[in-house]
């Protein structure tokens, strides 16, 4: 094919619009190509200007105040309304008690165990073998780590979704091993771990959401597991991964 | 313990509305080209799409359906309809599947320019080009979604993307030789 057919497929490359065989294609050209691959680079970076620079408004703080308020859960009923604060008050004094205690060895181990987290997703990004098993179909990936790892989980569906499994490989953390998936959304990777819960200890992962290093990591509890979901890309992207995978298991 | 379906769908709306937030009044912003008119679209946005989340299909794209919403909103308003009235996009043209053209050496020059003159070439570009452009490359939609979201043809979606960028291109050398 002529570098000028080439040139016509590089913007639906980098959207991540082409199909598995046309991407592979086109890859395998680019490593070839002098003249696409500097071609290449330039719409990169030239996409790249166009999404920074349509970061431009900020919405302020009031503003989000209100439309928070808007949709907020019509309120409670007249009984709730006179005991729920007093309830609180009381529950608030035994749980600030008991989370003084507890709040900065957890803390520090949490903010530890996302840092582990996040250099083993970037270990993951710079590695040439990303995964030790290659496969798109969730039935080869979930056998594979059989006998590997002392649990088993469900891998998500994705037909539909604009979610592609790359593969995935054991990870170890805390002493334990545990799953790593990995994922790809348009030219994001995504990684899963999973662990045993009761192997990581008493550590602050109880937040719905954190950012470590810029990076989103997303974490929840399920069935005795403990899931991360870690990425550079966007929360929402995060949210509908996490909800396909809670489906699963 | 009892939850009524009230709170319940109020509840879900939020979890789902209120990340996208910041985004929505970006690309508000964008449309409008004005701060008062961005706080206004998107809490008509809100509004609207909280009262009809009960025909929201659960599992579906709520991105896809709220930016849905919201440009519906705006090309009803009275700003959207002024701009519509004063925009014609060749939409026969449109659909013909274009190729990408390549670069010229002047490419080389748009990788130089500052983002305040993307911005000003963006904010400039009819409403059209713009929209799909914000959706491609800052909300990093599918073709897929941005069809949904515009109601338009997947074809459509990638022949308007890529007169979009041309155009882009275009209006930041013209500022350059300014």
């Amino acid at each position: 094919m002529a570098c000028e057919s080439w040139k016509g497929k590089l913007d639906a490359y980098f959207d991540g619009e082409l199909s598995a065989a046309d991407a592979r294609a086109l890859n395998e050209h680019l490593n070839q190509c002098a003249s696409c691959s500097a071609e290449g680079l330039r719409r990169v970076q030239w996409k790249r200007t166009v999404q920074a620079a349509a970061h431009k408004f900020t919405p302020d703080a009031a503003f989000r105040a209100r439309i928070q308020k808007q949709i907020a859960s019509p309120a409670r009923s007249s009984w709730s309304r006179r005991w729920i604060p007093a309830f609180a008050a009381a529950t608030a004094v035994l749980i600030v008690g008991f989370l003084v205690v507890n709040f900065q060895q957890g803390r520090s181990g949490g903010q530890q165990l996302l840092g582990e987290l996040t250099d083993q997703y970037v270990a993951t990004l710079a590695s040439a073998n990303p995964v030790d098993v290659i496969s798109t179909d969730r039935h080869t990936v979930k056998p594979w780590f059989e006998g590997k790892i002392p649990f088993t989980f469900n891998v998500p569906e994705l037909q539909g979704s604009p979610f592609v499994l790359v593969g995935g490989k054991v990870s170890y953390l805390r002493q334990s091993s545990g799953a790593e998936l990995i994922f790809r959304v348009r030219q994001h990777q995504i990684s899963v771990f999973i662990f045993q819960e009761e192997k990581l200890g008493h550590v602050a992962v109880k937040a719905n959401v954190h950012s470590a290093l810029s990076f989103q990591v997303k974490t929840w509890q399920q069935n005795g597991l403990r899931f991360f979901v870690v990425s550079d890309a966007g929360s929402y992207d995060l949210d509908q991964l996490s909800e396909l995978i809670k489906a699963a298991n | 313990m009892f939850v009524s379906e009230e709170r319940f769908i109020s509840g879900s709306f939020e979890e789902l509305a209120m990340p996208l937030f910041d985004r929505l009044y970006n690309f508000a912003h964008w449309l409008t080209q004005n701060r008062e008119e961005a706080e206004d679209l998107v809490q008509e946005t809100y509004a609207k799409a909280l009262k009809g989340f009960r025909s929201y299909r659960q599992g579906t794209n709520f991105r896809a359906w709220i930016y849905q919403i919201l440009r519906n909103t705006f090309l009803t308003s009275r700003t959207g309809l002024k701009l519509a009235s004063s925009i014609s996009l060749d939409e026969d043209s449109e659909s013909q599947n274009l190729p990408v053209s390549s670069d010229t050496p002047e490419t080389l020059l748009l990788q130089r320019s500052d983002q305040q003159l993307v911005q000003q070439a963006l904010g400039e570009l009819a409403v059209p080009y713009r929209e799909v452009l914000l959706l491609c490359e800052f909300e990093e939609m599918s073709y897929q979604e941005m069809s949904a979201t515009l109601a338009v043809p997947i074809g459509t979606v990638m022949s308007r993307l890529s007169r979009a960028r041309r155009a882009l291109r275009d209006a930041v050398q013209e500022m350059q030789k300014r």
